[in-house]
């Protein structure tokens, strides 16, 4: 069967749009990649055990500030991609995302992607130099203060305005709902829809932000309120613009990475069970009707893995493919996620249905962050334009 | 350590002494393999030099630049795709000099001898007896049916497995074979298929002399080469390099292109499902071949060639849709004998009637899922009613 040569050629006799990149770059985990990984993993197997993860989730400090200072600035995880000359790691998303997987996996309640991911990246596309080394040596948090459900590309809704500057500065009024890491940060950087659109850093102490109930406790959300409260302008009109969608690309690629973490937990997990829980004398695993919903399980997995790679290899270097690997990977990702994690419930049965077994934490991180950065259905829509599939009038 | 610049110019070097305008196709590509560049992840002395299957790209790329002949490798599938790498893993020293050569330049196609209407998914049940000759010279008789036969109206040669032990459990009694398809007693009858055409074949088998020089691997470990082959097969089937938008996923999206008058909300959300899991697809792809030339072959796969039938047949479903009145027009119903597997050829409806197919070759996905669950996944066995029982008293 020469389907390759066949569908090359086939290829050839069509007009496809010419946004492919012409080689794809390294889709596997290399050696530093795969240390870090061990680490983190270490790191969360000891402090962050899904029975410590359900237990602060029904406290009134959900984040955990005290692991995330060790990751942040212990495992340098903070800093990974922030320049050397701000007190970084200098390292890539291709790092970030091995972090992402782990948390995802662990289900970790810390600020990473928020903090170290998002406003990271929206500082660095600023070019804004007062907050990286603190982010960088773990000592201070950033959220940029959009609502979680924001995908990359759409400008969030106008909902803080922007006071006449005096000679005190710049000062903001208006609220936020629904952002993730907000409750562990200690700046809160804040897109202003005015003319010109900006972006401005807001002391946490000076906002009041409250907590929600939220589906995933184990990334709390909150409401930001701004009354007339002091503000820095970081950036304005399109470096404004650019900074925060620099923020919401690597958002929802690094979410990605982090989904695949967690769906491939749940795939163990149900495996694992499969193989050890016995009914009609004999395991379930070996039913055929069980085998073949995690055999297809496994297959997406491994689909969404080379997505996820795919996207933190072209946010590392740039590619102009990027918003293309962006919205494969993040459709990809949160499709296996929320389906994993659903069928780890199915496939446990009753236990799978309580509170004291761990897969209601991956059920609701998997569907909340299914729609963190964009649902699977926006970012598939987004390729529409991207690679030239028209929607109908 | 032997780069793809190094490869370009021994290419070079040998067209300097082998003009493709000059020489005799033939004679040109028998030329290529003894040089060692016909396929260069093979070991010297066959065809190869030893080296990374990746590095074949530039080597096929400078030959085609000069206008050479290559080997045709669409006519000879089974042969490049499944004979070969069994008879590397399994195949003596002198059975791999005298059959590599002519498969790789395509003097000899190959076809596989393995499915049996008595056995389909349940390969190891299968019927055909392999009897030790009487005579001087040590060989075989094998009389059975074979079926779903690609290119067995071609070929000169065919991977077979026999029974050769009945009083066995069913694994442990089979036996590989190279047969010569032109030896008394083959018969070869078109298969024809949904499509209208015959690309299989039924192949008769009655008293066939195989010698023994013929038999691969050890008698009652034709299972294990077997598997091999089988392996091959999806890998082939599921997983080559294509560009972006290569494969059916192209053509859908140049109707969609085409046709504006056709689009409505439903079929975008179809085509735009379908495209993006066809990338992610051809990513995953280009990700299993990294690990393999990385060496670090992992069961990814098992997963390609599941996700590569689900998505042919999903989106040649769509495309028949998006072809509007044209779609139902066929091209033509005409019983023929294609030289080789067309999954993309023709007409939408010829792509769509196709791709039903593809769930079934090569190993069926249900048998693909149990596959990866008990072998990657580790999940226990059926319980098996024939486990242990000779193969003569299983019920038929």
């Amino acid at each position: 069967m020469s389907q390759a040569t066949e569908a090359a050629a086939a290829a050839q006799a069509t007009t496809g749009p010419a946004t492919a990149p012409p080689g794809l770059p390294d889709l596997l985990y290399g050696e530093t990649e795969t240390e870090l990984r061990a680490a983190v993993r270490d790191l969360f197997e000891d402090r962050c055990g899904w029975r410590e993860v359900l237990a602060r989730s029904q406290t009134a400090e959900t984040y955990d500030i005290g692991l995330w200072r060790v990751l942040a600035a212990e495992l340098g995880c903070a800093g990974l991609l922030i320049p050397e000359s701000s007190g970084g790691t200098g390292a890539s998303y291709r790092e970030a995302a091995v972090v992402a997987e782990e948390t995802g996996r662990a289900v970790a309640p810390v600020p990473f992607l928020g903090s170290a991911v998002a406003a990271t990246a929206a500082l660095l596309a600023a070019g804004d130099d007062e907050l990286l080394p603190g982010l960088a040596a773990g000592t201070s948090t950033v959220a940029l203060a959009v609502p979680f459900t924001s995908p990359p590309g759409a400008r969030p809704e106008p909902t803080i305005r922007l006071g006449v500057p005096g000679d005190a500065g710049y000062r903001l009024s208006g609220t936020v709902t629904g952002i993730a890491d907000a409750l562990p940060a200690d700046v809160l950087l804040v897109p202003v829809d005015g003319v010109p659109y900006g972006l401005y850093a807001v002391t946490a102490a000076d906002a009041s932000l409250t907590p929600v109930v939220s589906l995933d406790m184990t990334r709390q959300l909150a409401d930001l309120t701004l009354a007339d409260v002091p503000a820095r302008r970081i950036a304005s009109g399109p470096a404004a613009e650019r900074a925060v969608a620099a923020a919401l690309a690597a958002g929802a690629a690094m979410l990605a990475a982090e989904q695949l973490g967690l769906a491939e937990r749940c795939l163990e997990i149900t495996v694992a069970y499969l193989k050890e829980r016995r009914q009609f004398a004999r395991p379930i695993g070996s039913f055929q009707a069980l085998k073949h919903r995690v055999a297809d399980l496994w297959v997406g997995v491994t689909q969404a893995r080379a997505a996820a790679r795919y996207a933190a290899a072209a946010l590392a270097v740039g590619d102009p493919d990027t918003p293309v690997a962006i919205a494969l990977a993040k459709a990809a990702c949160s499709d296996i996620a929320v389906r994993a994690a659903q069928e780890c419930l199915q496939l446990h049965g009753g236990i799978g249905f309580t509170w004291e077994h761990p897969t209601h934490l991956y059920l609701k991180r998997a569907k909340s962050s299914s729609m963190g950065f964009g649902t699977a259905d926006r970012h598939r829509a987004s390729l529409a334009g991207l690679v030239d599939l028209p929607a109908p009038p | 350590m032997t780069t793809a610049e190094d490869l370009r110019s021994q290419v070079r070097d040998f067209l300097a002494t082998h003009d493709p305008a000059a020489t005799d196709r033939l004679e040109f590509l028998q030329a290529r393999f003894d040089a060692g560049l016909a396929w260069v992840h093979y070991p010297a002395g066959l065809g190869g030099q030893g080296l990374s299957r990746d590095l074949q790209a530039a080597v096929d790329a400078e030959f085609a630049a000069a206008g050479a002949p290559n080997n045709r490798p669409e006519r000879n599938g089974i042969g490049l795709g499944m004979a070969a790498p069994t008879i590397l893993a399994f195949g003596s020293p002198e059975q791999q000099r005298r059959w590599l050569r002519p498969l790789w330049t395509g003097e000899e196609i190959w076809c596989q001898l393995f499915s049996e209407p008595g056995a389909g998914s349940d390969l190891a049940g299968l019927a055909t007896r392999a009897l030790r000759a009487e005579g001087d010279q040590p060989g075989w008789v094998v009389t059975g049916q074979k079926v779903w036969t690609s290119s067995a109206h071609l070929a000169k040669r065919a991977l077979l497995v026999a029974r050769t032990d009945p009083d066995v459990p069913k694994h442990q009694g089979l036996t590989y074979f190279a047969c010569d398809m032109t030896t008394a007693g083959v018969e070869v009858r078109p298969l024809r298929q949904i499509t209208g055409e015959a690309e299989f074949n039924e192949v008769f088998l009655t008293d066939v002399a195989i010698p023994d020089s013929d038999r691969i691997g050890e008698v009652g470990e034709g299972w294990k080469v077997a598997t091999t082959t089988l392996m091959n097969e999806r890998v082939s089937i599921g997983g080559g390099a294509v560009p972006r938008e290569g494969g059916m996923i192209g053509s859908a999206a140049a109707a969609w292109r085409a046709n504006p008058g056709r689009r409505t909300p439903g079929l975008h959300d179809r085509l735009l499902r379908l495209w993006a899991d066809a990338e992610v697809s051809r990513l995953a792809g280009a990700r299993l071949r990294q690990q393999l030339a990385a060496g670090q072959p992992g069961p990814e796969g098992s997963a390609a060639k599941l996700v590569f039938a689900r998505l042919n047949q999903e989106i040649s479903e769509l495309e028949v849709e998006l072809a509007g009145t044209e779609g139902l027009r066929y091209q033509d119903w005409t019983m023929r004998r294609p030289e080789g597997a067309s999954f993309y050829g023709r007409d939408p409806g010829y792509r769509y009637l196709r791709a039903r197919g593809n769930s079934i070759e090569g190993g069926t996905s249900e048998i693909l899922r149990n596959i990866i669950a008990e072998r990657v996944l580790g999940l226990p066995p059926e319980i098996r009613v024939d486990k242990g029982v000779p193969w003569k008293e299983l019920p038929r």
